[in-house]
């Protein structure tokens, strides 16, 4: 990857207030998207991953939140433009699929309706035009009979037609950037399947680059080009797909492949016990003194509970901030 | 669908069955004996006899109310006792300025309420909010004559933009019926007001923090777009619930709103007819409110179909 950066997060930190403290939901994140590549963003409930992509958008309501840093797209840093500027990028520019396609898509309005919607917003299709549209776009992310499925009501549509419709009108106005929110969570393995197929088709036919936010390091390993790993509001590791799953540097990500189940293992006879990582995310309301994982890493030392370790390469293309992360000779 | 309509239209027939029993019991163990009234201080109990037997109130209770049904499903709601007129003709003389003043509170009400509760949600917390319900509270607490005695003062007698009273016919022009009924309308939908906004602005807070209104803002859709479009539809059937049981408020309240503004409706007539113990009129009155009632409700339950697509019969 070279180039300009189609996106590039910078010291993003995002607060909300609460009666009983500042929670830093995401508390200095910077990371890079190229254009047309996938990056996936790990991390498991609670690590401020879903935060993180909504303050992409802004759709963080400010009070109780408080949005920081820098998100630059295209030579613009999003967090300084108006609200009508910030309008005329979402769903255009930038768009996002969320993890509810039971609850994400309004249930008293027509699915054309819902495709035509940004279509005509940031288009300035008519209506006609915009359905004839909505049913291209029904027909592109493959549900049957879109000339009759165009006016039908979510109700009448399953959990991956759904999201199927959701990837529709994410992708109506062809987005330089799509930000997926845990868009395989709420489905069944085996739709889950389908949606991750179609997402990684479409990618290739609309060219956008994707931020895939998940907790399935299976998803990752199947869709993502590079990683960032988040934990308690910080990024914690960043790689390339294949390096993080060969050789995770840091020992959260180390114990976060370690809980994955292996598919069969117990019909070899391998049934070991799956690790876990033990304790809890710390909480984001008390400033965390040293590495935020200290509190639950085996190898913790003291120097882990004063000293924050710095985001450094460990080898090429691979970052982790960990004091006692195996480093490689990084050509300079 | 329809075979839904004709389903319901049928129920209100045992519906109305109990009203009408109701209504005519109420008025049969009331005090006070109508004979007396109309013969007078000075007439001997052998005329308040006779005028009893002339109006067939010497007859048993069953009978009675067999009869007043039968006459009922033929289209006759009786005569008045005090005026001889038949009942149908003097609801029929009294039923426009009535069905204005409900329609032109209705309308003003539902337009100025349900923007009202919208921004209070939209705007929840904030100083926009705590006005929209305070005055919500004020609606509910201040009677309805207060209010209208308070509004003829000041915008008939000090300020002289509006008349003080009265009714002018629709066929005599919409301008001076209109002006007839605002301040008529504003003293009677106070608490209609006050009762849409409230439940307006709770079914949009809990709407507003909905997931696919999150994906309207991640749309790009503009405010006006999401509270409009996106948000007041779904919350629309709570509020339409809310505008139809009110309907039983603007009804009582019409009777005390046309004593205040002399106007010559429905509810003037109960009133009069009340303290006369004109039974036949006040039965007939009573019984037209419940009917429009049930109708209104009937009607309320199909507008559900409008703005939810769920909703099915």
């Amino acid at each position: 990857m070279s180039g300009e950066p189609l996106l590039s997060v910078e010291q993003l930190q995002t607060h909300f207030r609460t009666p009983d403290g500042v929670n830093r939901a995401v508390d200095g994140v910077s990371f890079h998207v190229y254009a047309g590549e996938t990056l996936a963003i790990v991390g498991e409930s609670g690590c401020g991953k879903s935060v993180t992509a909504m303050s992409i958008l802004r759709l963080i309501p400010e009070p109780p939140g408080k949005i920081a840093g820098k998100i630059n797209f295209l030579g613009r840093d999003l967090l300084t433009l108006s609200d009508r500027e910030m309008r005329k990028i979402r769903g255009n520019e930038i768009s996002m699929i969320f993890q509810e396609p039971m609850t994400s898509l309004n249930p008293v309005l027509t699915v054309g309706r819902q495709i035509g919607e940004t279509l005509r917003l940031h288009q300035g299709l008519s209506s006609a035009a915009a359905e004839q549209k909505a049913i291209e776009m029904l027909t592109l992310v493959g549900i049957p009979s879109p000339e009759t499925r165009v006016k039908d009501y979510p109700h009448q549509l399953s959990g991956g037609m759904r999201q199927r419709v959701m990837i529709a009108i994410a992708l109506a106005c062809n987005p330089k950037l799509l930000i997926a929110d845990e868009p395989t969570t709420a489905l069944d393995v085996t739709i889950q399947a389908q949606i991750l197929d179609l997402m990684r088709d479409l990618k290739h036919r609309v060219g956008a680059a994707i931020v895939l936010i998940t907790h399935d390091l299976g998803v990752v390993a199947e869709v993502a080009e590079r990683v960032v790993v988040m934990y308690a509001g910080r990024k914690v590791e960043e790689a390339r797909v294949a390096d993080l799953f060969a050789n995770p540097r840091h020992p959260y990500t180390q114990g976060l492949l370690g809980a994955v189940p292996k598919l069969g293992s117990s019909l070899t006879g391998e049934t070991t016990r799956l690790s876990e990582i033990p304790g809890l995310v710390p909480s984001l309301k008390n400033k965390i003194q040293g590495c935020v994982f200290a509190g639950r890493c085996f190898m913790a030392t003291e120097v882990c509970h004063t000293i924050a370790p710095a985001l450094e390469l460990k080898a090429e293309g691979h970052a982790a901030a960990c004091h006692y992360a195996p480093v490689e000779a990084v050509a300079a | 669908m329809w075979a839904y309509v004709i389903r319901r239209v049928l129920a209100t027939i045992p519906v109305m069955a109990v009203v009408a029993l109701f209504v005519f019991s109420l008025l049969y163990l009331a005090p006070g004996d109508p004979a007396a009234i109309i013969a007078g201080d000075q007439a001997t109990p052998q005329d308040v006899e006779r005028i009893r037997a002339s109006l067939g109130l010497d007859r048993p209770y069953l009978v009675r109310f067999g009869a007043w049904v039968w006459d009922i499903a033929h289209g006759d709601l009786g005569t008045s006792i005090f005026t001889n007129l038949p009942v149908s003709r003097m609801i029929e003389q009294r039923i426009e300025p009535t069905l204005s003043l409900m329609v032109v509170t209705l309308i003003l009400a539902i337009s100025i309420a349900v923007p009202m509760g919208v921004v209070a949600a939209w705007k929840q917390g904030t100083i926009i909010d705590r006005a929209v319900m305070g005055f919500a509270v004020l609606g509910f607490s201040v009677p309805v004559f207060v209010v209208g005695y308070l509004l003829a003062y000041i915008f008939a007698l000090e300020l002289d933009w509006l008349p003080v009273q009265g009714y002018t016919p629709f066929e005599r022009g919409i301008g001076p019926w209109f002006q007839n009924l605002i301040l008529p309308a504003i003293a009677l939908g106070g608490v209609y007001i006050a009762l849409i906004a409230r439940i307006t602005r709770a079914t949009m807070l809990e709407v507003l923090s909905q997931d696919y209104i999150r994906t309207a803002r991640a749309k790009g859709a503009g405010q006006v777009s999401i509270l409009f479009l996106h948000a007041l539809k779904n919350a629309a059937v709570p509020i339409v619930t809310v505008i139809g049981i009110g309907i039983a408020l603007l009804i009582g309240g019409a009777v005390v709103t046309e004593s205040v503004f002399a106007i010559p409706g429905l509810g003037r007539l109960t009133v009069d007819a009340i303290l006369r113990r004109d039974y036949p009129v006040i039965q007939g009155v009573v019984l037209l409110f419940s009917f429009v009632y049930v109708l209104v409700n009937l009607v309320i339950d199909l507008a559900y179909t409008l703005f939810d697509p769920r909703i099915r019969y």
